[in-house]
């Protein structure tokens, strides 16, 4: 389509160490980016919206919703998908605790609530407080249950798998 | 969709906490769902739907929108080949409509174009000329309004009548009901690739249900044979009952076919609240009456469900609705009304609990209100009703199988109550950290709640499943097409074949219409039926590998078992101990069978019969603490026993329950599709509400297990009963705490701020 020539530009994008040059329209999502241009369909579009958590990937190790980003806002920053947060024979120990505790039925949020908690725990470990942090000045945060469901609450899970995923989590904290 | 999937666990029999066989590829983001497919040449499809709840069609202009660059084709009924209606049990619902419109949502042409965008393009430069009509959208004036369908506006009327309805006894307690409309809100939103063949054919890859009925829909439509349509499974982001009836399957093969291109069709959030059917709106009107003590004497009922525009399940939810209207509860004289209308609102069908959930909203609300008039403990007076085997049901049929009623009932009853609110943590009051109007005002209730449902088709419904299983050199090939949609049916598949046949490997063949079907992934039906095909096949093979033995040695197969992987013999004298895997090299065992349960029958004209092959029961105890200020929840707790026959796989058993209890929650407190003449207003996840990590409560669960005499292994499903209790027990125990009648669900915080929660 003639209009659409018009708008693309080139786009460079850094996802799970690897550089890639694409030329895209500039409205297209970093989701639509990972998963039509980039075949990394484990970032999943359950709302498009920003609403379900499902796309949420990396940037630079901050949780962000892939579906509310442009993929040309995306360039200077190293994006971390599922794909690139743990390998079959080397699963990251939240993917392993996952499987263990059985937290997760259909998957289809799975690669997002695992992304998100990869990212959750740097942003513990960095001393962030949540809205249930009972004193934000006390020091390290105590990664109890609560503290984990609240910082969790942004990633939906229709199966309800959520006392599993909950028990993943508090298991890899340990 | 993983082709294949291995597991070489030396465990993970029946009974074991066996790792999923998809987990590997669901937490590495490689499991293909259907929305991550991809074909070379292919083009994106897309549907156009109707603005309107009830118009005529005057005139459908494409010419516009075949001009847009990129677009390849643009179909509507006229383009149909052969059938242009399809239903998942009754061809009432157009593929795409024609002369009228009945709903906001009902497809009206499709598109094929070569990018996501120049589709959407395409359906807004479609010009379709409607004159509105006056819809009809409250179904209690469906069943003596004009009819919107040459078919009418009454899916079913079910009356259920035994003992003498009028028969009373000094307790009478009275109540009316209603129930909103609950969508199953899947994760991942419909998607599918169909691909023409070259045999004149179609390959559809889709996520779905059932797929061989989908095949039926299908074919019938394009005017193929059966066997020209093959469908495969895609990988399913949760389906809850919306994935039974079609959506985009039989767009997505006549745009194939129109085009000769693959054709992708992926909803978007909002098409998918529009394009799948929802859990039916309830009215429910019931009277009990009781002996001084409790006991039942009478029960009547009259429940009205909305199935909106299209039957698609109506007629068996009308079923279910009423069979199981009055609970798990004794009572000799009863008289049951169930009616399913046909309105111009959404298609209603299946979801979760099917029936059973809208009625046991309403029949516990009734035994509270007893337990009350009575002067005895709700719990107590479950239990002085409880229906136990060899009891009669209001369709006079005797429960032969197992039903420990008042067991679960017991059990849940015992299970420990949560620290009381002084000693909580602050952060955990009602609305969240912070939100409390005023923490002195917040209250506790504790409610509690039974149901109970059928597992499988009823009233005669000639049930199957096929399934083949291949043993060679000890590695296990098992084929069914059973959709896995995240209940572990693949998981059982495999500890079913390692018990029966010894072996650790187990490999699974993907889910498609090379063999026979399987039914649906629903009604809690896969576990008995394709487990029970799964174990049929896998034992047929272990006979064929125990004869060939046998013959080599020249013994009496009779004698040889398989224990531990090995093939021994009972005689001693016999020297013969090998491994499964070693017993006969190079030998190929394949079987292929079909399950079928014991037959059923129809109801008559009082709604008696044998209509219910198995049932199950659950019950629930809530604690909840209300802020009444703001009429903010927090569900604190729940506790549950229930009925699972036999745990085949405790971890997996207690995720269904778990998960059961969450959307229970939801309609309990929250999950409604609001309508405003028949149109959705909440269609995304901003505005229909489901529970977040934040929502679910802490789950205590006892599972109950009383091997059910002619199911495998003994095991019940366990998917639904979670769903059918658990709001009536969340609603039980916001009453407790505010003392308002709370007589609807999803309870909104004004109903408990405001108003007096009538």
């Amino acid at each position: 389509m003639p209009e659409r020539v018009a708008t693309l530009s080139p786009i460079r994008l850094s996802v799970n160490g690897r550089e890639y040059q694409l030329e895209l329209d500039h409205r297209t999502t970093l989701l639509d980016a990972l998963r039509e241009n980039l075949d990394l369909t484990g970032s999943k579009k359950g709302c498009d919206h920003g609403q379900c958590g499902a796309c949420t990937v990396m940037l630079d190790g901050r949780r962000a919703n892939a579906c509310l980003i442009f993929a040309v806002a995306a360039q200077t920053h190293d994006i971390t998908t599922i794909e690139g947060v743990g390998a079959a024979g080397n699963l990251h120990p939240l993917q392993q605790a996952f499987i263990d505790h059985d937290g997760l039925q259909c998957g289809y949020c799975t690669p997002g609530q695992i992304c998100s908690a990869v990212a959750m725990l740097a942003e513990v470990e960095a001393g962030w407080p949540s809205a249930v942090t009972p004193d934000v000045a006390a020091g390290p945060v105590d990664l109890d249950e609560s503290e984990t469901r609240e910082r969790m609450s942004g990633n939906l899970c229709r199966c309800g798998a959520y006392v599993n995923i909950v028990a993943a989590i508090q298991d890899v904290v340990g | 969709m993983s082709d294949i999937a291995t597991t070489h666990a030396t465990k993970g029999t029946i009974g074991e906490n066996a790792s999923r066989p998809d987990g590997g590829p669901k937490v590495r983001g490689e499991f293909a769902f259907s929305g991550d497919l991809w074909a070379d040449g292919m083009l994106w499809g897309r549907t156009l739907r109707s603005p309107h709840p009830a118009a005529r069609i005057i005139a459908i202009d494409i010419a516009a929108a075949l001009r847009i660059p990129g677009v390849h084709a643009v179909v509507t009924a006229a383009d149909l080949p052969a059938s242009v209606n399809y239903g998942l049990e009754w061809r009432d619902q157009p593929v795409f409509a024609t002369d009228v419109v009945r709903y906001v949502g009902e497809p009206v042409a499709a598109v094929a174009a070569d990018h996501p965008e120049a589709a959407r393009q395409a359906c807004e430069a479609i010009d379709v000329q409607y004159e509105p009509q006056v819809p009809l959208l409250d179904p209690a004036e469906a069943a003596a309004a004009p009819p919107i369908h040459p078919d009418g506006n009454v899916f079913r009327q079910l009356t259920i009548r035994t003992g003498d309805p009028s028969a009373r006894g000094p307790i009478v307690v009275e109540g009316a009901y209603e129930v909103g409309m609950q969508d199953q809100a899947f994760m991942g939103p419909e998607a599918g690739l169909a691909i023409p063949a070259d045999d004149g054919g179609i390959d559809l890859i889709v996520s779905t249900q059932w797929l061989h009925n989908d095949r039926l829909q299908v074919a019938e439509c394009l005017g193929l044979a059966p066997e020209k349509v093959r469908l495969s499974l895609g990988g399913v982001g949760g389906a809850f009952g919306a994935r039974e009836d079609v959506s985009l399957q039989i767009h997505a093969c006549l745009l194939a076919q129109r085009t000769a291109r693959p054709i992708k069709i992926v909803y978007s959030r909002e098409e998918s609240f529009l394009g799948h059917v929802h859990r039916h709106p309830a009215r429910i009107w019931m009277r009990h009456s009781a002996e001084a003590d409790g006991r039942l004497v009478s029960f009547e009922a009259r429940i009205l469900l909305d199935g909106g525009a299209y039957r698609s399940s109506s007629y068996h939810v009308v079923a279910n609705a009423t069979c199981f209207s009055a609970g798990p509860y004794k009572v000799e004289n009863a008289l049951a009304e169930g009616i399913g209308v046909r309105t111009n609102n959404p298609p209603c069908g299946a979801m979760r609990g099917f029936g059973a959930v809208q009625v046991c909203f309403a029949h516990e609300a009734q035994m509270d209100k007893l337990a009350e008039a009575c002067g005895v403990d709700p719990v107590e007076i479950r239990l002085r009703n409880a229906l136990a085997t060899g009891d009669r049901l209001l369709t006079g049929q005797v429960i032969e199988g197992t039903l420990p009623v008042a067991r679960v009932i017991r059990e849940a009853a015992a299970l420990p109550l949560p620290p009381s609110p002084e000693i909580a943590d602050p952060m955990t009051r009602p609305g969240g950290a912070g939100r409390t109007a005023d923490a002195a005002h917040v209250r506790r209730g504790i409610g509690f709640a039974v149901g109970f449902k059928n597992l499988m088709y009823a009233e005669g419904y000639m049930d199957g499943s096929a399934a083949r299983c291949r043993l060679s050199d000890g590695l296990a090939t098992v084929t069914c097409a059973a959709a896995e949609v995240g209940q572990g049916f693949v998981t059982l598949a495999q500890q079913i074949a390692r018990t029966v046949l010894g072996v650790e490997d187990v490999l699974l063949a993907p889910a498609d219409t090379s063999i026979g079907s399987a039914g649906s992934s629903s009604a809690s039906r896969q576990t008995w039926m394709s487990g029970g095909a799964v174990e049929k096949a896998c034992q047929a093979v272990r006979a064929a590998l125990l004869q060939h033995v046998a013959d080599r040695h020249g013994i009496d197969p009779a004698q040889l078992t398989i224990t531990d992987g090995r093939v021994t013999s009972t005689d001693a004298r016999d020297s013969i101990d090998l491994a499964v895997a070693d017993a006969a090299p190079g030998v190929v065992f394949e079987e292929e069978v079909e399950y079928h349960h014991r037959i059923t029958h129809p109801l008559d004209d009082d709604g008696q019969g044998d209509a219910h092959v198995s049932l199950v029961c659950a019950a629930h105890r809530a604690v909840v603490d209300v802020d009444p200020d703001l009429g903010l929840i927090r569900v604190v707790q729940v506790a549950t026993a229930q009925d699972v026959g036999r745990a085949l796989n405790p971890l997996q058993v207690l995720g269904q329950i778990e998960g059961g209890i969450a959307q229970g929650l939801g309609l309990a407190t929250m999950e409604e599709l609001t309508l405003r003449n028949g149109r959705i207003l909440n269609p995304s996840f901003t505005d229909y509400l489901i529970p977040t990590a934040l929502d679910m409560p802490e789950v205590l669960a006892t599972l109950v297990e009383e091997p059910e005499p002619g199911a495998p292994f003994g095991a019940k499903g366990v998917g639904e009963p979670p769903t059918i209790s658990s709001t009536p027990a969340i609603v039980a125990a916001l009453r407790a705490a505010t003392g308002k009648a709370l007589n609807r669900v999803p309870v909104r915080p004004q109903d408990i701020a405001l108003g007096d929660g009538e």
